[in-house]
């Protein structure tokens, strides 16, 4: 778990502190995505979090321990860390690059190499063919691959990543989206994930913190906030088509009404997004559809109307 | 002539040979103490960008001294001998290692030393591990123009008395002796032009592999 605590601050003369009486705490296991326009402190947060800036004034715990209470350098290896431009050092080979905190932390070498090996595999790289070249034979979403790994290595309990899929074109970055989203979960870190792309949020994010000028506006999950927008800055923020946003992080099955559905209705599968559905639905002229089992058997159906709900509010 | 410089090359063995020693040991001994100043200096001053740009601009104006105008400057403060040309030398082989220090050091990849430092580096480490490793193409550079540019300018050193292979052209010139001329002239060009060769091959190979363009 970490716990931010009234966190300020101020860089240089300015009258505007950077982040502002900041407090925040996210569950160990979550991944909690920092939202916000540009300037509204989501990247300096994250960087006191590993001390790569000090803040003025407040107070992180991570994992119980007050990072001011522990060596910088100490604390950082601990953290894992990846960055929207990757930083690869260009010198030394992908290998060498996943190997970087092992190293720092004294890993003997065949412990090290299995380690490499094992989280290439893990994020798509066949070893045999990766670990010996170069970053600048890599393309951008390989580098980023490459970075993920090389912040996992040392298997740290919380990652910091700052906009991470940033550089990286539509497709690759939807890809890795999804796949890095399976990894992480199935790992079970703690994740603060930095964007400005609130779908990337939606899609990513256990919880979602809204930044404004330093502050938090809005902490909660994507289906909540899409439901009740804190405020005006939010509801403009989060896009003015939030009702089928908030469909698609939806799937049909919690929605199904027993009954048989009327003929011609179509039929879909209860894990398809409500999204989908109604997508399905509107083209087919239906105000209904019938939902389908893992095995084809009917479950019952979903309604225009139980729709029309679930987007509208908060079955939460 | 080529013939007649030889001859003189070969009455004068003893004389030949101290004064290429000599050339050798002053041009050496100089590129060694300037690198020896110039790179830690650089990497001390990389990250401040003003003071940077001060010793920037402070190496650029001293590049443009005449190497001769620096050695006559010396002679006042020092006098003559191999010392004041040694000194002299030194001082024209700082700009070229500093600036190109400078500019090795801020050419690392910035995003690459965050990310060192995020993942729990070291300064010590950042810098042996990451930053010279990455700048040392530059700053071999640097050295390989320093010495070239004391080779030539220890011929200069003649007219201090520092010695070295300036002393038979100087002497060549008095006495319109072509031969004397030669046997100082043609041995400085070659050791320069062999020096920037073997620097080049050298910069070459300390560039690291990931950093080579296919």
């Amino acid at each position: 778990m970490i716990t931010l605590e009234h966190l300020r601050k101020n860089f240089g003369a300015s009258a505007q502190a950077a982040v502002d009486g900041l407090s925040l705490t996210i569950n160990a296991g979550e991944i909690c995505v920092l939202i916000g326009p540009s300037g509204c402190g989501k990247t300096t947060t994250m960087r006191m979090i590993n001390r790569m800036i000090e803040p003025d004034a407040g107070r992180i715990v991570v994992g119980g321990r007050d990072v001011m209470q522990i060596d910088a350098v100490e604390l950082r290896r601990s953290i894992g860390y990846v960055i929207q431009q990757v930083g690869l050092f260009p010198h030394m080979t992908i290998g060498e690059n996943v190997a970087t905190v092992p190293k720092l932390l004294g890993w003997d070498p065949p412990r090290t190499a299995g380690r490499v090996d094992e989280l290439l595999a893990l994020v798509g790289m066949e070893p045999g063919l990766y670990r010996d070249r170069f970053p600048r034979e890599l393309s951008g979403g390989q580098k980023q691959r490459v970075g993920v790994a090389r912040a996992l290595a040392a298997d740290p309990p919380v990652m910091l990543m700052d906009e991470p899929f940033g550089a990286i074109d539509p497709i690759t970055r939807t890809r890795l989206q999804d796949e890095f989203l399976r990894i992480l979960r199935e790992l079970g870190k703690t994740i603060v994930f930095v964007t400005h792309d609130i779908d990337e949020a939606i899609r990513m994010g256990s919880r979602i913190a809204i930044l404004r000028a330093g502050k938090v506006v809005q902490y909660d999950t994507p289906e909540r906030i899409l439901a009740h927008p804190a405020d005006s800055f939010v509801e403009a923020f989060v896009g003015g088509d939030r009702s089928l946003k908030r469909l698609a992080l939806l799937t049909a099955g919690p929605y199904i009404e027993h009954g048989a559905p009327t003929a011609g209705a179509p039929h879909l599968p209860s894990g398809m997004a409500l999204r989908d559905v109604l997508s399905v639905m509107l083209a087919a002229g239906a105000d209904e559809a019938g939902i389908v089992g893992t095995h084809g058997d009917v479950l019952g159906r979903v309604t225009l109307d139980a729709i029309r709900n679930a987007a509208n509010m908060a079955k939460s | 002539m080529l013939a007649d410089a030889w001859i003189y090359l070969l009455a004068h063995p003893a004389q030949f040979s101290l004064a290429l020693g000599v050339h050798v040991a002053l041009s050496a001994s100089a590129l060694v103490l300037a690198a020896l100043i110039s790179i830690p200096a650089g990497i001390a001053v990389a990250r401040r960008s003003r003071l940077a740009l001060a010793v920037v601009n402070a190496a650029n104006v001293a590049r443009t001294l005449p190497s001769l105008a620096v050695l006559a400057l010396v002679m006042p403060l020092l006098g003559t001998g191999f010392a004041p040309a040694l000194f002299a030398l030194t001082l024209i082989a700082l700009p070229p290692i500093v600036t190109h220090t400078l500019a090795g050091m801020r050419s690392v990849d910035a995003d690459a030393v965050d990310a060192a430092v995020g993942m729990g580096m070291t300064r010590a480490a950042v810098l042996w591990r990451i930053e010279l490793p990455l700048a040392l193409p530059v700053i071999f550079a640097g050295l390989r123009t320093a010495a070239v540019q004391v080779i030539s300018g220890a011929v200069l050193a003649a007219f201090i008395g520092g010695g070295g292979l300036g002393d038979f052209i100087t002497a060549g010139i008095a006495m319109m002796a072509i031969p004397q001329l030669l046997v100082g002239a043609i041995p400085v060009s070659l050791l320069a032009l062999g020096t920037d060769v073997l620097f080049g091959a050298l910069q070459r190979r300390i560039t690291a592999r990931g950093l080579r363009t296919a």
